[in-house]
């Protein structure tokens, strides 16, 4: 499935029309999001469905390991759909306004998105540290060259910034890897037999190589929990995060906000809670305390922003605080595991949840900055009149992303919050508080853009003049691809919202795997 | 059955989605033909299964959720009282709005089906998700329907409030949940709260007590009601009446068991009750609005059903709640008939208003009649249901509701003593018979006409049947009464009133008229210091995102430094090495001159030089 992408890229190398470009890019993410969802079918509960193993570095244990269980195939669904909303985004853009005129601009675009899409869904595949690392970083490479070449703003610092911090938290990373995979060569497996230094990630799950090694546990847990905080982002690790959004392209913004973000809290559920269940029991009080102050930082924070772009992003840190108090919560073996899947569960569920709510909501804001030049708050308002589809949009994004009943959002902060609350109650009720603050943010939002008398920006209260094969609409609403886009993924959160069984079923009995695996 | 339930609650909500998503901006017939059809059949199917409680299966839907836990949707006694409740009130409120022409319009429909659905799934919950979800979403709608009006610069915040007020409150339905599943309650049902482990007990009611407060609007969160009269009358009659502030009953009656094991929360519940009818029933005696008038004595109402919540006079709460519902939709969809004609809410204004209208002007009158609660009219049986349940000890809370039960003819006999007031200026006749041609909406009277009917015999029946139980004779007659006394005294006193030159006074009727400053304390009490701290947070914010990068500003430092410190000395001796170097080479090149004569010099030389080192080799050897 990630190689597809790399293969249509190749075959776009040569072309130079962007209407075959982005045919072609469009046509592949289809195809990928059918193959995602093919691929969640088979998923069993127990064990990875279309697992690949070749050894690859033998003398090292370095292995091409890959394979989908309950978490990752909902995630890797979640990537493929948010890549098809930016490529359909992406379809009618004005070239001039996006400077494009260059040709070869937008084929470079195009590949750059391709091989993001591909080290995405690698990431969430791999089942070897290494490999794990490899497409982590690419994603990090390909990222920075998306922000400085087609960003605003400050685009070169930000993307320095972004590129800086990510990839020197993927460098301890590493270390905690090379921890683990020398533990694991000094330890005996649970048979009995040597193990032998081993990257693979369910070999080293099962042998729980640095059990009864206190501090080199410790250790090896802040190296690896370190590296996926400034990923996640985790305060006080988050700074890169608004200047980067803020300076992205659109599609640039959803992607980074809905799939690279994923790969940090991927992380600790794929890596630090089952590799090293005694560190994780020990620190999880660090995981919740993290947690919830990052929940109620991002939500001040997100109340105190007048731009809405930099709002979203800081609801980006609320909501992966939530993730890391549900994940510390699963860390505390006292309360009930019925309590503990339920918060795993939801923690998975707010991953997808976020990344198809975030995604919409960033396309939004750059329509915005497309139409009038600027995404801030008061620069809008009475937008209900002139963009309907845009006024709808938004709000039933906004309401997602503050958990309403019906939509992805609400089952995911739900599940989280009931599930950690019989581990953390304080903890717990004080992060409940950020669902207030973020309500009131998104609804003063909502009100200020939606409601009131009309105002524009100049730019976009213009009519529009003819350029290039397509004549500009007159209105300033949403077209057709954009609202494609943005409803592709609108309606993947209310399906979510209206049958969460569709995820959980699968969720679930993989939640109770690592679940169990960090009780032992 | 199960199909009907599913039916019951699918058919508002999908209706209002398709009316919402499709067609926003469709007016006219179409539109409300949709609605009414959809209102309808939810009625007809409500009835269904209302009729069928006792007789038959409780009809349950149940929607995994995960693992035990589900969205469970059930049709109890209560619930069955409810779903009629809501059905018929709902269907007569998008009838009255359909005389209104700015509402007939798909948004404004869809969004009331969609609220319908919302509130019909909140009263069949059975477990505390099914609850959770539709009383977020019942939220959210009223936002939407209290900003219909979106180019009024003054319904943003006022919708805001609501929402916010109730969604922060909601919080305390999340924290419950997780106390719930802490404690181990089966399967999270609403009735088995009790069974769990005591010691969650407390957190359980305290989340629960929290979230039923801020949705009815009980003190100290009585504020939002107040701006949620900005949305259209239709929209303040839904969720006046048997909507939105009765859900937060509704919650406390169904968590009664659990409430009386924790001990303190019941107590609680019922003194806010109390609290909250005493002062909000004040509140409303001093209204010059109609439409305030209204809300605050629906606090005043909502909080007998909570007082009787408090202190497990569960079928007379139930039954208040139902009563109050037909009058209270009647009185506001009343009231927005005269403001849809006359363009007014305001009671001096409206004098006379119930006699150039009649057709409303008589129902509205029944309805005040029953809601100052004379006997024999439905509130009067009813309200009597939940005060005979007080506790003997609790004397104080008796003499709180019978102040209520006074406050509350005060109110009423208020607004129906203005409406029937002749005009005696000339020039506000003038201005008024000229709006006179404009007749109320045919739909309006008829809504309001088919509600007299609950108003007046629905309390009497209900007890009739057993439905409520029925107050000793004693009971009853003291409300009757100090009902008809208090009744009798505002009339007279608004007749011939008699004047308090009191700068004290005024003062004191202006802060009744503003709600005791609720809405005006809530935004600096609560709003300011949030928005402070985010100021604050946003400030050690950017020092945090300037900390690290200066932190990480050390490294090209430490690189300046390895360069100046480390790695010039080694270029410099490596230079150094070099020139040596080539100082030995040149040495080394000197002796080829490329001259034969000098080679053979040089090749003498070097023999002799050699034979003289083995001639002193050889002699030291033999030495």
């Amino acid at each position: 499935m990630w190689v597809a992408p790399l293969a249509v890229a190749l075959l776009l190398v040569p072309v130079t029309r962007r209407e075959v470009l982005l045919g072609g890019w469009v046509g592949l993410a289809v195809l990928e999001v059918v193959l995602a969802v093919l691929a969640w079918s088979s998923v069993v509960p127990g064990g990875y469905a279309h697992e690949v193993s070749v050894p690859w570095i033998p003398a090292f244990g370095v292995g091409y390991h890959l394979g989908l269980d309950g978490i990752s195939a909902p995630l890797v669904a979640m990537t493929t759909l948010v890549f098809l909303a930016v490529a359909l985004w992406s379809l009618r853009r004005d070239p001039a306004a996006d400077r494009d005129a260059d040709e070869r601009r937008a084929r470079a675009y195009v590949l750059l998105f391709l091989g993001l899409e591909a080290v995405s869904i690698g990431v969430f595949t791999a089942l070897d540290l290494v490999l794990f690392f490899v497409f982590f970083d690419v994603s990090i490479v390909l990222m920075y060259f998306v922000i400085a070449g087609w960003g605003s703003g400050e685009r070169g610092r930000s993307a320095l910034q972004f590129f800086l911090y990510t990839f020197v938290g993927s460098l301890v990373m590493l270390l905690g890897f090379l921890s683990l995979a020398v533990a694991a060569g000094g330890a005996s497996g649970a048979t009995g037999d040597r193990v032998g230094i081993t990257f693979d990630i369910p070999a080293l799950a099962a042998a729980d190589p640095l059990a009864g090694r206190g501090v080199a546990g410790m250790l090896t847990l802040a190296a690896i929990g370190i590296g996926l905080a400034i990923k996640t982002p985790v305060w006080p690790l988050h700074t890169w995060l608004p200047p980067a959004h803020t300076d992205a392209p659109a599609a640039g913004s959803a992607v980074l906000a809905a799939v690279l973000l994923k790969m940090g809290t991927y992380g600790f559920v794929r890596i630090a809670l089952p590799l090293l269940p005694g560190p994780w029991r020990a620190a999880a009080l660090v995981a919740v305390v993290l947690g919830v102050v990052s929940v109620l930082w991002g939500a001040l924070l997100a109340l105190a922003q007048r731009d809405l772009k930099r709002l979203v992003a800081y609801t980006s840190v609320n909501h992966m605080g939530y993730v890391l108090l549900a994940l510390g919560a699963a860390g505390y073996a006292s309360a009930g595991s019925e309590a503990r899947v339920l918060a795993v569960t939801g923690a998975t569920v707010q991953m997808v949840s976020h990344g198809v709510v975030t995604g919409a909501l960033f396309l939004l804001a750059g329509t915005l900055r497309d139409r009038g030049g600027t995404s801030v708050v008061a620069a809008w308002s009475g937008l209900a009149g002139p963009m309907p589809r845009f006024s709808w949009t938004l709000a039933v994004a906004a309401f997602a992303s503050l958990g309403l009943p019906g939509l992805s959002g609400f089952v995911a902060e739900f599940s989280m919050l009931a599930g950690s609350l019989p581990a953390v109650p304080v903890a717990t009720i004080l992060a409940a508080l950020g669902l207030a603050v973020t309500a009131g943010l998104f609804v003063r939002a909502l009100q200020s853009m939606l409601l009131g008398d009309r105002h524009l920006p100049a730019a976009a209260d213009r009519p529009p003049a003819r350029t290039g094969m397509f004549r500009r609409p007159g209105s300033p609403d949403l077209r057709v691809g954009e609202t494609a886009a943005v409803g592709l993924l609108l309606a993947a959160s209310l399906a979510i919202g209206i049958a969460p069984a569709l995820v959980t079923s699968t969720i679930a009995p993989a939640a109770a795997t690592v679940v169990d695996l960090v009780s032992r | 059955m199960t199909l009907l339930l599913a039916l019951l609650l699918a058919v508002p909500v999908l209706a209002g989605l398709v009316l919402l998503t499709a067609f926003p901006r469709a007016t006219g017939a179409p539109v409300v033909a949709a609605g009414l059809v959809a209102a309808v059949v939810s009625v007809v199917v409500a009835v269904e299964l209302a009729t069928g409680v006792g007789t038959r299966a409780t009809p349950m839907l149940v929607v995994p959720l995960l693992g035990p836990l589900t969205f469970t949707y059930a049709v109890d006694g209560l619930a069955a009282v409810l779903v009629v409740t809501v059905t018929v009130i709902g269907a007569l409120v998008l009838l009255a709005a359909s005389g209104e022409q700015r509402l007939r319009r798909g948004r404004f429909v869809g969004m009331v089906l969609v609220f319908l659905g919302a509130m019909l799934a909140t009263v069949t919950a059975a477990t505390l998700p099914a609850l959770l979800a539709p009383w977020e979403v019942m939220g959210a709608a009223s936002w939407a329907l209290i900003a219909f009006d979106r180019r009024d610069p003054a319904v943003g915040p006022a919708a805001g409030r609501a929402f916010l007020t109730t969604r922060t409150t909601d919080l305390g339905l999340y924290v419950a949940t997780g106390a719930a599943l802490a404690a181990g309650v089966p399967g999270l049902g609403l009735g088995a709260l009790a069974a769990g482990d005591p010691a969650w007990h407390g957190l359980i009611a305290a989340g629960l007590v929290l979230a039923a407060l801020g949705k009815s609007a009980q003190l100290p969160f009585s504020a939002w009601l107040s701006g949620a009269m900005l949305g259209p009358s239709p929209v303040s009659a839904l969720l006046h009446s048997a909507t939105m502030v009765a859900a937060g009953a509704v919650l406390l009656l169904r968590a009664g068991p659990l409430l009386a094991a924790t001990g303190w929360a019941a107590t609680l519940v019922a003194w806010v009750g109390a609290l909250t009818a005493v002062v909000l029933g004040l509140v409303a005696a001093c209204q010059r609005d109609l439409k305030q008038l209204l809300a605050a004595s629906t606090c005043a109402q909502v909080g007998l059903m909570v007082l009787g919540a408090g202190v497990g006079a569960s079928a007379g709460a139930a039954g208040l709640l139902v009563a109050h519902a037909a009058v209270k939709a009647l009185l506001f969809l009343a009231a927005g008939g005269w403001l849809a004609v006359l363009r007014t809410r305001a009671l001096p204004a409206l004098r006379g208003a119930a006699r150039r209208h009649p057709g409303i002007g008589v129902p509205f009158t029944v309805g005040a009649v029953a809601l100052a609660g004379i006997p024999p009219l439905s509130l009067w049986w009813t309200k009597d249901a939940v005060l005979v349940g007080i506790p003997f000890g609790e004397g104080g809370l008796t003499v709180a509701g019978l102040l209520a039960t006074a406050l509350s003819a005060v109110g009423a006999t208020r607004a129906a003593w203005f409406l029937w007031r002749p005009v005696r200026s000339p020039s506000i006749r003038r201005g008024a018979e000229q709006q006179t041609r404009r007749h109320v909406p045919l739909a309006i009277t008829v809504a309001v006409g088919v509600l007299v009917v609950p108003a007046v015999a629905l309390g009497g029946v209900a007890v009739a049947v057993g439905l409520v139980p029925r107050a000793d004779a004693g009971e009853l007659v003291t409300t009757g009464v100090v009902v008809v006394l208090a009744a009798a005294a505002t009339w007279v006193l608004h007749s011939r009133p008699v004047r308090v030159r009191s700068a004290l006074w005024g003062r004191a009727a202006r802060v009744g008229r503003g709600w005791l400053g609720l809405a005006v304390v809530t935004g600096p009490a609560v709003g300011t210091p949030v928005t402070t701290l985010a100021r604050w947070v946003e400030r050690a914010d950017a020092s945090l995102a300037r900390a690290l990068p200066r932190a990480a500003a050390a490294v090209p430092a430490l690189a300046r430094g390895v360069e100046r410190r480390g790695d010039r000395p080694i270029v410099v001796a490596l230079a150094r090495f070099a020139a040596g170097v080539r100082w030995l080479g040149d040495l080394a090149r000197r002796p080829q001159t490329g001259q034969q004569h000098q080679y053979y010099a040089q090749g003498v030389i070097a023999i002799g030089t050699l034979g003289a080192l083995a001639a002193v080799v050889v002699w030291a050897g033999v030495r």
